[in-house]
């Protein structure tokens, strides 16, 4: 162990079960399955290793830092696995172009197996992740991130693979880096390590997301409790999402089962909805949810309930375990659950960027009427959709 | 005529059927040696029918008897893993979190090789024969009796995987060897469990399916044997015998369809009442629901497709605790008794109350609440009436309610309850629109075996760009057509039930996963086909 900073926690095995959990939540249905990483994390610290977090406050001003994340294809993921070299490759060929040791690193993304990846490379590095992220969720393309707002240069970006294939990007236009990233990756096979955003500790404290590795690991402790003690892990994860972020409303937008679904290949992208009839409280009403890799969009009845940068996660009704766009299938019986955009998200020049527009729909960005939201609305009591929080008390 | 066989843990059942016509059925209880408990069940079939076994086409069996041993880690081999995949996949070893007493069973014998392919067919690396054959020359020298190859993709080519499996063999003859493109879908790492699972159980195969038939040569049977699969569709024994893992389901699944049929309902829910524990699935379209989660082995994940079933401990052989109930009654109170979860099993004819022993069960209380049940000596359970029978028959209900109401079912769909157990549930349970008994309930296991059709799956990558779809989706039915045939499929009665694209999310260039499943009956040409040939197939 190095010094031990203010504020840092050491995870143990079931954190990560718990940040694996909550990131899978806040994955919107993207970002692929954190089953194997969540393997290597248990092995590692059986092995020994230290997983060390530490909160973005308590990062020096003059510390280097870069964001770590994987891009790609997730069924490629699932048959070809790392070799385990490429992220401390590229954190290497960083330190050598900067001349500068990186002190610690943090996800790109905090929803799917991005937001656990930094943890198995920082504790080889005996460095820390620091606990905040780009998007405090999951989104299709590499220049969605918060750093964007902010001015942040992504370049030098560093693409590795498991062959030991390293290139280096560099340009003035972030949008650059997705656009001829993506061709980077098809010729890596599908898939490759990125490091990028290289930036000093003051400027990620302005322009990150703060709190996602904890914020995830709270979410899933939540519903790991409240199944433990034989309580309802809905209720148990709104409560506690009410509790930790009131700014951030939550929901179950819904409940049912997929009657329709509708894939199609779009600019290298899988487009498509899923519709879901009713069950129980929601039963005579039926649900659209449209994606892109992620969960885009949620349409009851052709009005929009949901919609990005907001969270919209289909869930399993037992295990409130999420489910991917890719895992969907017809015939399915799965809650739909809305969780608010970090306040990051939802500013104008935010919205330019991740609203609904920027994926080639055609609506504005529309708030969900979560808990609080719902007291405002005429008539809405007799619906009993969307569930609220504090109701089941 | 064709005979269906279920081997349960606690009950052998066995049917006779000719086109959909039950013509005998036998219930027994499952010998420790599966063969002479099979033998004792088709003879009296046969007798009880008077059929001659030359009229015998077809068997059809299921057992849970390999998944059982997996779980009690009985009668596995050591297995040598072969991973073609290298320099990708070192951070995902083989075997990687599986339970420690598991992979001490197989042993530690795990080489990575160079090959394996991208999704887009290129080699990540050349295959490296040199390499390949020192680890043959190694597995020889450990002494390994069992083998598994994966390879990445290996779905999309199992090239590589072959050429491994041919070296292998050729330096070690007599291995068993198992490749992961035979049995598994996309995920290396799942497939490769599966893999490893299924090389480690192939000698017991042999000896199961191999018992199974010589039992069936001495009761004069010429038929072609096949197994149950865990999707209800039928596999060669001579197959089976190589890859045992795919019928770890068929129990379940088994029970399901021939509560289909046997009822003639499509869409409906299932409740399997045994002797130990309920199961509760869904038919669609007269299929079980498949789950969505992911399925754990013996500790060990895999990406089998299960049926969708809801367990519950609640079977004839349950057990009441608070022993004063038997003795005086009426000091029992409601609250003491507890249902469960032990269960006597395949002992229920020596603890049973009603058997004369001293244990009260489920099945004494089914005995003292219905008049018309013939079970056992009813004399000795005439001491549970009025209130006390009424509650502890509450008892008995309420986990099956349970199950049900786990299963959620929108709108209207009965409930048909099958297995030796269904007399327990006498009650109205909620979440069904009506209850069923249909007649044979209590062999619908064997049934569901003995009409089940052979079924063919391939799961790939394709290009769009460089394939159209329409020519990659014929591409994909014609794979499974000749699976179906080898199998032993009609072609001319093939329907394809599942057919799925998945676009490779964050890839351009038009790939897509396309899965393709399909299901035929029997062809009936009997004479073109080999007799259950003992001789393993080639690789």
């Amino acid at each position: 162990m190095t010094q031990a900073r203010q504020g840092s926690i050491c995870l143990n095995v079931e954190d990560i079960g718990d940040i694996a959990a909550g990131a899978r939540l806040l994955g919107a249905g993207g970002g692929g399955s954190t089953y194997l990483v969540e393997l290597q994390l248990r092995e590692a610290i059986a092995r020994g290793e230290v997983m060390r977090v530490i909160p973005v406050q308590a990062l020096p001003d003059d510390a280097l830092v870069a964001a770590c994340g994987w891009m790609g294809a997730p069924t490629v993921q699932k048959e070809k696995y790392p070799n385990g070299c490429e992220a401390d490759c590229g954190l290497t060929i960083m330190e050598e172009i900067l001349g500068c040791s990186i002190e610690a690193i943090f996800p790109t993304e905090i929803g799917g197996q991005n937001g656990l990846n930094p943890l198995l490379i920082a504790a080889r590095r005996g460095i820390s992740v620091v606990d905040c992220d780009g998007m405090g969720r999951a989104f299709p393309e590499a220049h969605m991130v918060t750093f964007n707002l902010k001015d942040c240069d992504a370049y030098p970006a560093v693409f590795t693979d498991e062959k030991g294939t390293s290139l280096v990007m560099r340009s003035t236009c972030n949008r650059e880096e997705e656009r001829i990233g993506r061709q980077i990756v098809i010729a890596m096979g599908g898939q490759c390590h990125v490091v990028d955003y290289p930036m000093l500790g003051a400027r990620l404290k302005e322009c990150a997301v703060h709190g996602s590795l904890t914020f995830a690991r709270g979410m899933g402790r939540a519903v790991r409790e409240a199944r433990q003690g034989n309580r309802d892990p809905f209720v148990a994860l709104l409560e506690h999402l009410a509790m930790a972020d009131p700014g951030r409303n939550a929901c179950v937008l819904f409940d049912g089962k997929i009657i329709d679904l509708e894939r199609r290949i779009q600019d290298g992208f899988d487009r498509g909805k899923a519709v879901l009839e009713g069950v129980g409280d929601c039963s005579g009403s039926q649900l659209e949810v449209g994606f892109q890799n992620e969960n885009l969009i949620a349409l009851r009845e052709g009005s929009v309930v949901a919609s990005v940068p907001d969270i919209i996660t289909l869930v399993d009704r037992e295990t409130v375990a999420a489910l991917n766009t890719e895992e969907l299938k017809f015939g399915q019986r799965v809650k739909v659950l809305g969780i608010g955009a970090p306040a990051e998200l939802k500013t104008e020049a935010a919205l330019n960027l991740v609203g609904p527009r920027e994926f080639g729909l055609e609506t504005d960005y529309v708030p969900f009427h979560g808990p609080k939201a719902v007291d405002d609305i005429p008539n809405s009591g007799e619906e009993s959709c969307p569930q609220r929080a504090t109701e089941n008390n | 005529m064709r005979i269906g066989v279920d081997v349960g843990g606690t009950n052998t059942d066995a049917v006779l059927m000719s086109g959909d016509s039950v013509l005998g059925w036998c219930k027994s209880t499952t010998s420790p040696d599966i063969a002479a408990g099979v033998v004792a069940a088709i003879r009296t079939l046969l007798e009880d029918a008077a059929c001659d076994p030359e009229d015998i086409v077809d068997v059809m069996w299921g057992t849970t008897h390999f998944t059982n041993s997996l779980i009690e880690r009985k009668g596995l081999l050591e297995v040598a893993v072969l991973r073609l995949a290298c320099p990708s996949g070192y951070s995902v070893p083989p075997k990687l979190g599986w339970p420690l007493e598991l992979s001490k069973t197989v042993g530690d014998h795990v080489f990575i090789l160079p090959g394996g392919y991208e999704y887009d067919g290129r080699q990540i690396s050349a295959f490296d024969e040199e390499k390949v054959r020192s680890a043959a020359v190694e597995i020889k020298r450990r002494g390994l009796k069992a083998a598994a190859i994966s390879s990445t993709f290996a779905s999309l080519n199992p090239g590589m995987e072959r050429r491994a499996g041919a070296i292998l063999l050729r330096e070690n003859r007599g291995i068993r060897i198992t490749l992961s493109s035979d049995i598994g879908r996309l995920g290396l790492y799942e497939r490769e469990n599966s893999a490893i699972l299924n090389a480690a159980l192939t000698d017991l195969s042999r000896r199961v399916v191999d018992g199974f038939e010589s039992a069936l040569s001495a009761l004069g049977i010429r038929a072609r044997l096949h197994m149950s699969q865990n999707d209800g569709t039928l596999m060669r024994s001579s197959v089976a015998k190589k890859f045992p893992i795919l019928t770890f389901a068929s129990g379940p699944t088994n029970s399901m369809r021939g509560a289909a049929f046997l009822s003639g309902t499509r869409d409906a829910l299932v409740m399997d009442v045994g002797g130990t524990s309920s199961d509760v699935g869904v038919l669609r379209n007269g299929f079980p629901r498949e789950s969505t989660l992911d399925v754990d082995i013996g500790g060990v994940r895999t990406n089998f497709r299960m049926p969708d079933i809801v367990s519950v401990p609640a079977g004839g052989g349950t057990i009441f605790h608070g022993s004063e109930i038997c003795s005086s009654p009426q000091a029992a109170k409601a609250e003491d008794i507890v249902f469960g979860p032990e269960s006597v099993g395949s002992e229920l004819t020596r603890h049973a109350l009603v058997f004369g022993g001293d244990t009260l069960t489920a099945t004494d209380v089914a005995v003292a609440m219905n008049p018309r049940l013939e079970i056992g000596d009813r004399q000795r359970v005439r001491h549970i009436t009025g209130n006390l029978a009424q509650r502890l028959e509450s008892k008995m209900h309420e986990p099956c309610q349970q199950a049900l109401e786990y299963m959620q079912v929108p709108g209207d769909v009965p409930l048909i309850l099958v297995g030796g157990g269904h007399v327990l549930v006498r009650r109205a349970l909620h979440g069904c629109s009506r209850m069923t008994r249909p007649k044979y309930a209590s062999v619908a296991n064997a049934i569901g075996a003995a009409i089940a059709e052979v079924g063919g799956e391939i799961d790939r990558i394709y290009s769009y760009e460089s394939m159209p779809r329409v020519e990659a989706l014929d591409d994909a039915k014609r794979r499974v057509s000749h699976r179906l045939v080898r199998a032993g499929g009609d072609l001319s009665a093939a329907r394809f039930v599942d057919i799925e694209e998945t676009a490779l999310s964050y890839m351009p260039g038009g790939a897509v996963r396309v899965r393709v499943k399909a299901v035929a009956g029997l062809s009936s040409i009997r004479s073109s086909l080999p007799v259950h040939s003992c001789t393993p197939a080639p690789l």
